[in-house]
């Protein structure tokens, strides 16, 4: 038999930290032994997943959850600047909210490379002021996952805003609460099925996220190798069908289970608020 | 509460210019829909930012466009009803009525408290409520409620009863009334409703077109929009300000109105205001002397219009100094030759007072 060699890694290959960006002259593909899937030398775990599979859903969860969070906050705000802000340059603002939604990911990711890489300019200053360091690491991948999510979480949180009765906020400040205090007793709560629907939306897309991905961090198994890439990965090996095909139910059983979750609390606060 | 207003502003084609100064316990801004009430009350809020203006409250400038002061609305203490109760939908009644302590109540201001307004406008039972389970009433009753809560230093009301049925508005009046007269707080009361103003009111601000068209006590100001009124039939109501008022020997009033004196059987205190149904307003072309009838104006018929209610005609008749409106049956101005111009004679059959 003769195997292509490879620059990819895959779960299980064990040699996390290191990017993979390089191509190595590695005979690094091994026969999968029968009846133990792919990997011969990985622990069985519940749902046939081995440890590195496991590890890669760990990781993509983490990642899809660090990036929705993180980004928020900042979604919060860009929306209700965009929705309620008349300033010069709003309309640049929206459209650089919206460009990784229309460029391809790959650029993104590349982008991605160029500022926040270890010589980029962010990158740099970051991993000096903060000791944050994106490159290579699962913190880059976070980073991807939000930048791609984000034209969305935003789309869903402006529209909410733009939705909510400005009338009720006027009765609030007569009441004698400050614009501060309007927006988190009044203005939050009101937007939080738009909330929901745009963390939602940013969670599914992280987690699917691969493009930007895997040009900014590559697919380090442990740091970087997210659902996705783990399923490319298997892809690109012979007899990694099982394994791939196992890693798609585990993506569809967690998207599907984000969604019903969201469905089952933006219905819950939507009772609630019914007007 | 005295109250300055000095209000310039264009919106688009329409250009409000009011002038007026008030301290009444309840002032109304009466006048057709779209003549500026509602922008002037916002602009005492604090809601709208005039072009020019200058509102004054208690010798404190809220608003004064010349030396740059607009205080912004949540630090005015003014309180605001609105014509749709604006109730925050994610909270219940309960939680409502807290908000407006939490945030206006921590002034340093007396003012009711939660007890004693939930009482007063009996939403006890609705605490545990959402607003959208509401009925129309209820939920202005609550917004009545959260307002006062705020503790404001004035009260300010647009058209509260506009969008409720006639039972839903004889069910907030009383509220309204005894907040009034309990001198709770002074009240701002927009409305384009005669018989509300004329029922409320003990001083009115007339405006038309973006403009102060007249100013001054109900049975002054009103005189002129009771006629444009048109037929109410039921709801339409004269009501007469009190004021000189003598005790007789009998312990009856004897009260002074514009319109002329009426008896009034004795109470307490002392009525201030006499309302008259127009159907207890018979008209006579003689004199029927003192038998019997206690009140009797003389006036001069204005108008007489017949317009189909219980086959009565709707006279109006100037008494002393204001109109006021009486009905008779067709078949007596049609027997009588009844004419405007007529000197009549008003016999009172029954009054209220107040």
């Amino acid at each position: 038999m003769r195997y292509i060699q490879l620059d990819i890694s895959y779960p299980g290959q064990g040699n996390a930290k290191r990017p993979l960006m390089l191509p190595k002259r590695r005979n690094h593909c091994r026969m999968p032994r029968a009846g133990n899937g792919v990997f011969g030398d990985s622990m069985m775990f519940d749902a046939g997943l081995t440890a590195d599979e496991w590890t890669a859903v760990r990781l993509s969860a983490q990642v899809a959850l660090v990036a929705m969070a993180a980004s928020l906050p900042l979604a919060v705000g860009t929306a209700f600047l965009l929705a309620r802000g008349r300033f010069w340059g709003r309309a640049a603002l929206d459209a650089l909210v919206h460009l990784p939604l229309i460029l391809p990911p790959v650029v993104t990711g590349y982008l991605l490379l160029l500022s926040f890489g270890r010589n980029g300019l962010l990158g740099a200053f970051f991993a000096d002021y903060f000791g944050l360091v994106f490159s290579f690491r699962w913190t880059g991948a976070a980073l991807a996952c939000g930048i791609m999510g984000f034209p969305l979480m935003v789309r869903a949180i402006r529209l909410s805003i733009e939705a909510v009765d400005r009338k009720l906020e006027h009765a609030a400040s007569t009441l004698g609460a400050n614009p501060a205090m309007v927006f988190a007793t009044v203005t939050l709560p009101l937007i939080l099925p738009g909330v929901l629907a745009g963390a939602v939306l940013s969670f599914a897309k992280a987690m699917g996220e691969f493009g930007a991905t895997i040009t900014f961090v590559s697919n380090i198994p442990g740091e970087t190798q997210t659902l996705p890439s783990a399923i490319y990965a298997y892809t690109q090996v012979p007899g990694g069908d099982a394994g791939a095909m196992r890693l798609t139910l585990i993506s569809i059983v967690i998207s599907v289970g984000a969604l019903l979750l969201s469905e089952v609390l933006a219905r819950r606060v939507a009772r609630r608020i019914a007007a | 509460m005295a109250l300055f207003v000095s209000i310039d502003h264009r919106l688009g084609a329409f250009h409000l210019r009011a002038d007026f100064a008030c301290e009444g316990r309840l002032t109304a801004l009466f006048g057709p829909s779209g003549s500026g009430k509602t922008s002037v009350v916002n602009a005492i809020a604090g809601l709208l930012k005039p072009d020019t203006a200058r509102i004054v409250i208690d010798g404190e400038a809220l608003t004064d466009t010349q030396s740059g002061v607009c205080i912004p609305a949540h630090r005015r203490h003014i309180g605001y009803v609105f014509q749709e109760a604006r109730l925050f939908p994610h909270m219940n009644v309960k939680q409502n009525l807290i908000y407006a302590q939490r945030f206006g109540g921590r002034a340093e201001r007396p003012g009711a408290s939660f007890e004693s307004v939930v009482d007063m406008l009996g939403v006890g039972p609705l605490l545990q409520r959402q607003p959208s389970l509401l009925s129309g009433g209820e939920k202005q009753r609550v917004a009545i409620g959260r307002a006062l809560l705020s503790h404001p230093r004035l009260l300010l009301m647009d058209e509260p009863l506009a969008s409720l049925d006639e039972a839903r508005k004889q069910e907030i009046l009383p509220f309204i009334e005894r907040l009034r007269d309990e001198a709770l707080v002074p009240i701002i009361y927009v409305s384009h409703a005669l018989d509300e103003v004329r029922r409320l009111a003990d001083f009115v601000v007339v405006m038309d077109h973006g403009a102060v068209v007249d100013s001054g006590p109900p049975q002054l100001t009103l005189r002129a929009a009771y006629i444009q009124d048109g037929p109410q039939g039921e709801t339409e109501m004269n009501i007469f300000e009190v004021f000189q008022s003598e005790q007789l020997a009998d312990g009856r009033w004897a009260l002074k109105t514009h319109a002329g004196v009426f008896h009034a059987p004795q109470s307490q205190p002392m009525p201030s205001r006499v309302r008259v149904s127009p159907h207890n307003l018979v008209v006579s072309l003689d004199d029927p002397g003192r038998a019997g009838v206690p009140s009797v104006l003389q006036g001069v018929v204005r108008s007489i219009a017949r317009d189909g209610v219980d086959q009565t005609c709707r006279i109006v008749v100037r008494a002393g100094d204001v109109d006021l409106v009486a009905r008779a049956p067709e078949a007596f101005v049609r027997e009588t030759c009844l004419r405007e111009g007529a000197h009549v004679y008003l016999l009172v059959t029954a009054l209220q007072v107040s």
